[in-house]
């Protein structure tokens, strides 16, 4: 049997959680943490009679992601109920958006900086908000199945953000996933945190095969419970697998049996069917009575599109151009996020050659941070000491060895320049002092005074070495010059 | 005049005045109450100690010399839909008989804030759905004209406390007339005010789109002081309305000459006698103080009970989901149902805490908004709603205000519609058309019956304008007696 040939065609839905301070439809908190049912009040438990309140900030946000994302923002928008029972959704509904999201219709570029595939723009269908349900927590110990829930997240805002399908592989569902969650870290919308459940993506994954009687396609099977990106891209390569061999086996095609739900089995790495919630299919979606719409004036988005900032596209393109760095190097340095860029634009502000700045932050910086599990923020070096440092480099006051050695003893004892300098013995070496210097090496080895004499200039390399033995701050260029002219006068 | 006769406003008179002391006045209704509510049944429960403890605290204040309120020392009953923190609220349901609100109503703190004397609790429809109280899982309320009859519902009980002199005002809620239905059968005045003018904040909900707080009382002068301690913006409702609260009683003096009045002729076909008596008598009064009255007709009104009866239990379904047994209310284990766990639990929680009407209702909602029914039924509800707010409107385009009966007949006799929620839903032809359209509308005694028992009339008015409402209606309370006619409860 010959392989046919495929095409893997995915969709993504992922669910931000939206920085805001306050829930969505309350003014209880949603910091991440705090011990169960300690951020709630009678409208995010839906207690009898409690009404919603829009955050107005939740909703700027997300509208602020739907013009980052190319999107159209209509004019009106307004909020339905999602009816269904569930023990961590306290009003028998959610609030969402059903028919007018406040964004639909645009797109997300993709690309890969190693060229495996071309460039390509993933459609956006449309990006919703909508409230987060809490937490259930099923403890079967001891035989006695006990659940509990959490209701201190019920209620955070979420963003949900529904692509087209549109990507073809895997690698450009993670590509899709991190350019996105890049995006939102730019624009200050989500910290797009996976491990506290600020992010969370659900993929409809199918395959169109060519066969001798022209293209199928496979069931589309719904995949959920991926916990990293690393997890959507291992669950999205085994589906396809799995869907092919399927119909190897049993022909089934788009229609012939209900969606399919799937869960990713981190552990043994395949992807398990999962029970579905019940009657799940009839969410009876009709306007919530207790908000209204919302009318958008041509201000009020002009306002919030003042807000939006460069995107990690933009940003990338902009150190290309203006830094001249390459593709690559422009790449690392964006991956790291909005506040590696601030560090790195006020580094350039101070006159630091953006080369010289680049190198030092992929290398030393990156490096250091990965040592110190520090992020960008809580580096104890500042933008403005650093570029200092390298200025002295630059200057050739100190070279590369040396200003390595200075950058770990401000990072370690938080000294800063003059200081860590100063606890290294390093200062400047006046002419007087590199004279006498220079003179008592010569004094010392008069046969390497021959060779050179004879030609064999080489030989002078030798004192160099002694030199820095004698006088780290000692520049050896400096030395070198005034002990070829010493030996040539002499 | 006895305290128990005497008006609100009267009785702050007496309270601030120093004639006579809160705990003489709350003292003296509590006796009343006590002694006869037996057979009325008007209250689920009497804050005796609580009220007489409020009167105490009142009168310090007042004796001190502070300023006080304008329902200071005027004890009030509320309707058990209203939350109050630290009291239970049950909405007559064995779902929350034992439920206490860890919040309080919006409307609730305006009353406290203005001094009033909470004396009660009152008997209703369970969660406000139906018309005669007969639907209360806790109690039977009578008709003080006659015991053997309905005192109306929802808010039964609150139209009975007034009527029977247990108090001077009373909180209701009125979603399809259930303030103004009861206020009819009981011969007291009731307003429902415009959608918006009271905030909803702490209303326990039966149909967010429709429900709205308002006063019944003896004289529609008492309505005035209540509706302008009720009304206002707040910003934990959405949908009230952010609008001035005009100084209501203060209209009441002015002269009505010249006011537009449409009479509604055909409602006047299939209407008891008494009742179309009331109405034209009514008619030739007002002409006779100055108004101009001529014929209007609001064209789709007819299908306003059928739209209602969509619109209504469909909010319901969703705004009684929150009912599920999990975090408050009655939880009836699993063990109780045919299917277990979850399921079952939902399953024996909610057959075992709603009656029989609410069950209806829930059934009548679910369908109607289910996929393959939501444009044939709630959709199609919609549109109607939208004829019936352009009736009004250009009804109002002529006239001032609109005047009619309140319901087809008076009150019947317990049990007699039980059988028949059809011709029970009728009795809200008259009504349910202003809780559709948003606008103001009030019921006052107009006549008796051969049998001795009262008949109201209604009027209504634009969005927002209570002032001529209450004006009119204080008019016509002015030119005749029938609001001062009290049963003699035997
Ligand atoms: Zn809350």
């Amino acid at each position: 049997m010959n392989m046919a040939s495929f095409r893997t065609v995915i969709g993504l839905e992922v669910h931000v959680q939206l920085k805001t301070r306050t829930k969505l439809f309350c003014r209880c908190s949603t910091r991440f943490g705090a011990p169960p049912n300690t951020q709630v009040c009678p409208v995010c438990t839906g207690m009898p009679g409690a009404l919603p309140k829009l955050n107005r900030r939740a909703l700027e946000l997300a509208v602020l992601a739907g013009m980052a994302l190319h999107c159209e923002i209509p004019r009106f928008t307004k909020w339905d109920r999602k009816n269904y029972f569930y023990p961590d959704l306290p009003k028998g509904y959610q609030i969402s958006q059903y028919d007018l999201p406040v964004s639909q219709n645009g797109y997300l570029e993709i690309g890969d900086d190693q060229g495996r595939f071309a460039s390509k723009r993933v459609g956006i269908i449309r990006a919703h908000l909508e409230e987060d349900a809490g937490k259930s927590m099923h403890d079967e110990a001891a035989g006695v199945a006990e659940s509990r829930i959490d209701l201190n997240r019920t209620g955070t805002p979420l963003l949900e953000i529904v692509s087209r399908p549109d990507m073809a592989s895997a690698r450009e569902a993670k590509a899709y996933l991190t350019e996105l969650k890049l995006l939102l870290e730019y624009l200050g919308v989500s910290d797009c945190n996976m491990q506290e459940g600020s992010l969370r993506v659900d993929a409809n994954v199918n395959l169109h095969i060519d066969t001798d009687s022209g293209t199928i396609a496979t069931p589309i099977v719904e995949v959920k419970n991926m916990n990293s990106f690393r997890a959507v891209e291992r669950a999205l390569e085994f589906e396809a697998r799995r869907q092919y061999d399927q119909w190897r086996q049993t022909g089934e095609r788009l229609g012939d049996v209900p969606k399919q739900t799937r869960g990713w089995d981190d552990q043994r790495e395949v992807t398990v069917p999962q029970r579905e919630k019940e009657e799940s299919s009839d969410y009876r979606y009709f306007p919530d009575p207790d908000l209204v719409p919302v009318v958008w004036s041509d201000a009020e988005l002009a306002a919030i599109r003042q807000r939006l900032g460069a995107s990690p596209r933009e940003v990338r393109s902009r150190l290309i151009q203006e830094a001249g760095l390459s593709a690559y190097d422009a790449g690392v340095l964006v991956q790291q996020g909005p506040a590696m860029i601030a560090y790195w634009d006020a580094v350039i502000a101070e006159g630091v050659s953006p080369k010289r700045a680049a190198n030092w932050l992929q290398q030393d910086i990156l490096r250091l941070l990965k040592e110190r599990s520090e992020s960008i923020d809580e580096f104890p070096v500042s933008a403005e000491q650093l570029a200092e440092l390298l200025r002295q480099v630059e200057s050739g006051k100190l070279n590369t060895t040396r200003g390595r050695e200075v950058l770990t003893v401000m990072v370690e004892e938080g000294r800063d320049l003059v200081s860590s300098m100063e606890s290294l013995g390093i200062r400047e070496v006046d002419a007087s002092e590199l004279e006498t210097l220079c003179r008592e090496l010569l004094q010392k080895n008069p046969s390497v005074v021959e060779d050179v004499r004879a030609g064999k200039v080489k030989a002078i390399g030798a004192l160099i070495g002694q030199a820095r033995k004698l006088n780290p701050n000692a520049d050896p260029g400096a030395v070198r010059n005034l002990l070829m002219e010493m030996v040539n006068r002499s | 005049m006895s305290l128990t006769r005497s008006s609100a406003i009267e009785l702050n008179r007496l309270f601030v005045s120093g004639e006579v002391s809160a705990r003489e006045i709350v003292q003296t209704y509590l006796e009343r109450a006590e002694q006869w509510d037996r057979r009325v049944g008007a209250f689920l429960e009497l804050y005796r100690d609580e009220a007489l403890a409020r009167a105490d605290e009142l009168q310090r204040k007042r004796d001190s010399g502070a300023e006080l309120g304008a329902l200071a020392g005027v004890p009030i009953s509320v309707k058990d839909v209203l939350c109050h923190r630290g009291h239970v609220t049950s909405c007559a349901s064995k779902m929350l008989q034992r439920f206490e609100s860890p919040y309080t109503a919006t409307a609730i703190e305006r009353l406290l804030a203005d001094d009033a004397i909470l004396i009660g609790r009152t008997n209703m429809d369970e969660f406000a759905m139906g018309g005669s109280t007969e639907n209360s899982a806790l109690g039977t309320t009578r008709n003080p004209w006659d015991l053997d009859r309905v005192p109306g519902g929802s808010s039964g009980g609150a139209a009975a406390s007034v009527s029977a002199d247990f108090c001077p005002i009373a909180i209701g809620s009125d979603t399809g007339g259930s303030i103004r239905q009861p206020a009819a059968y009981c011969g007291v005045s009731g307003l429902k005010p415009t959608y918006g003018r009271v905030s909803r904040y702490g209303l326990v909900a039966f149909a967010s789109s429709l429900d709205q707080v308002g006063p019944l009382a003896r004289s529609v002068g008492d309505l005035a002081v209540a509706l302008r301690s009720l009304a206002g913006y707040d910003g934990r409702d959405s949908t009230s309305a952010p609008r001035e609260v005009p100084d209501y009683a203060a209209s009441l003096e002015e002269a009505m000459a010249g006011v537009r009045i449409g009479l509604l002729e055909e409602q006047l076909s299939q209407l008891h006698p008494a009742i179309r008596d009331a109405v034209t008598g009514a008619a030739e009064t007002l002409a006779s103080l100055g108004a101009v009255v001529e014929p209007v007709a609001l064209p789709h009104a007819e299908y306003g009970v059928a739209t209602y009866y969509l619109i209504a239990p469909s909010e319901a379904s969703s705004n009684l989901a929150r009912y599920d047994g999990v975090r408050y209310g009655l939880r009836v284990e699993a063990a109780d149902h045919a299917e277990g766990g979850l399921v079952g639990m939902y399953g024996a929680t909610r057959s075992r805490g709603f009656g029989p009407e609410v069950k209806r209702r829930i059934m009548l909602g679910t369908y109607a908004l289910s996929a393959g029914y939501y444009d044939a039924y709630y959709l199609k509800a919609l549109k109607a709603r939208r004829l019936i707010q352009d009736d009004y409107r250009r009804a109002f385009e002529r006239v001032d205000l609109l005047l009619g009966p309140t319901t087809p007949s008076p009150a019947f006799r317990l049990g007699e519609l039980t059988d028949d929620p059809l011709e029970l839903y009728l009795q809200d032809l008259f009504t349910v058309t202003a809780n559709l359209a948003g606008v103001p509308a009030l019921s006052v005694p107009a006549g008796l019956t051969e049998e001795g028992l009262p008949v109201g009339i209604q009027l209504q008015a634009r969005p927002f304008d209570e002032a001529r409402l209450l004006q009119v209606a204080g008019r016509y309370q002015a030119a005749t007696d029938w609001h001062t006619r009290r049963p003699r409860i035997a």
